[in-house]
Order: structure tokens, then sequence, then C-alpha cells
């Protein structure tokens, strides 16, 4: 299951639709918990670099993920996953998305914008040891309301002492 | 030098974030890291040896393939490798 705070769950769908009818793109920063999951922390925008086609593809400039990588190691938090939309197009992952994704382990948060507006949003965990045998999972998404996943955390291990 | 692994990379280097290898060149830390994680070879280079076109390398704030002598470009100690597999996707249609 994928944990993610209500303001960064809001913000990434967001900027789905402030770049609309372009897709939009980002970084999901956190930590994986043994038998719970990816827990994110923080989201970080990134800009696409896909300007010849941005309406339908997305990419990463590779020193943006350098950047944001150095990002995580001082917050002492990991890259767990990405975002980015679909404008005008079902939040199911495409071919061309999971021919891309090489990120194993992480989550892949894939948000419906519709005509302007985010509509659907949905988080894909691409499982797997290798480009030989991965594949994307569909994964529960829980949003913490919370002001903070380590807050609610800290709560729930408090309530059950 | 250190080099800085990726999140899905780690479960070959035993959890860790960030490895200490020696080596002179790119190519020799690169053989070094081999040698040290072994499991971790296949998911960064073909079986041909070639690094696998979606693994990014940079060297401090330098793309290796944009560097005049790739990865036979000489390091010290002092140098970072981030190694960064691409982001990249979309709806195709």
């Amino acid at each position: 299951m994928l944990r993610i705070h209500y303001d960064d769950y809001e913000s990434l769908r967001t900027h789905g639709e402030e770049t609309y009818p372009n897709e939009c793109c980002g970084v999901l920063l956190g930590k994986n918990i043994a038998g719970e999951g990816n827990h994110v922390r923080q989201i970080v925008r990134a800009g696409n670099t896909r300007t010849d086609s941005a309406h339908n593809r997305y990419h990463i400039a590779p020193q943006e993920l350098v950047k944001i990588q150095r990002q995580a190691r001082g917050l002492g938090l990991d890259i767990v996953g990405f975002y980015h939309s679909h404008p005008d197009h079902p939040a199911q992952w495409s071919k061309t998305d999971f021919a891309e994704a090489h990120w194993l382990g992480c989550s892949y948060i894939i948000t419906s914008v519709d005509q302007g507006k985010a509509v659907l949003t949905n988080s894909f965990l691409l499982t797997g040891t290798g480009e030989d045998d991965k594949n994307f999972e569909d994964e529960p998404i829980q949003i913490d309301i919370a002001t903070h996943v380590a807050e609610a955390e800290a709560h729930n291990q408090k309530g059950q002492e | 030098m250190n080099i800085h692994i990726p999140t899905p990379l780690r479960a070959y280097t035993g959890g860790l974030e960030t490895v200490s290898v020696a080596g002179a060149t790119v190519n020799a830390v690169f053989q070094q890291l081999t040698v040290q994680y072994p499991d971790i070879k296949q998911h960064l280079f073909t079986p041909e040896g070639k690094l696998r076109s979606f693994v990014n390398v940079y060297l401090n704030d330098d793309d290796l393939r944009y560097l005049p002598n790739k990865e036979e470009t000489a390091v010290t100690e002092f140098d970072e490798l981030t190694i960064i597999p691409s982001i990249a996707g979309g709806k195709s249609c």
C-alpha cells in the first residue's frame, strides 16, 4: 500500500490540472517500510522535457533526478516513486509507461485529467527482479489527513502503547 | 570514490545508498563495483558489457555520455558517481 499525505496527494493532482493539456511529472520522496509499502513524505515537482510531445509523453531530465536524489539524501529520504498525468485519458499505465519503467519497488502514480480537471488517481507498484520479469501491480493508496505521515505513525504507535 | 546507488539497486549493495569503490577511471571503478557487489552487474550492463540504455551515470554533475573520454575518464577519490535510471512514459496515443 502507498501512503501519502492529503496535501501531497492534492498537490500532485493540481499539478496535472496546471499543466493540462500537457502531462505533468514529479518525484515521490519517502521511505519503504518493510511489510507495509512506500510511505511518501514529500513530493517534488519536475519539469517535463518532452516539449516536442508533452501532451502524451513525459521525461524527467537525469540531471534534475540527480539533484532530487541529492535533496532526498539530505533529508534522510529515498526516491520511492514518481507521478505523472494522463490528459483526457484513463489513469491506467500505458505500454509506454511500462516500457520506460525501470525503478523496481517504486510506486508510479497516474492521474487522469479530463478537460483540465483531475479525476482519478491510481498507483501501480513496479514489481519483479529485473527487466525480464517486471510487472505493474495495482497498489491501494492510503491518504493521511494528519499533518504528516510521520505524525500519524507516531500517533498510532502511541495509541498501541 | 563514492558511488550513489538508486533505490531499486540497493537490494544488491546490502541496502547501502552510498558505496565506496577504488579505481583510476570510471571503467575501473565500475569493474571494482561489480567485484564487490556482483549481483548488481546484470542490472547495469548488457550481456555484451555495455551500460544499459536506460541507466544514466553522472560523474559529479556531468553526464558520462558527454564526457570526451566517457568510461575512460580519470577519477580521484574525491569525485562522486551517481547512477540514476531514466524516468519517462506517457499515455502514448
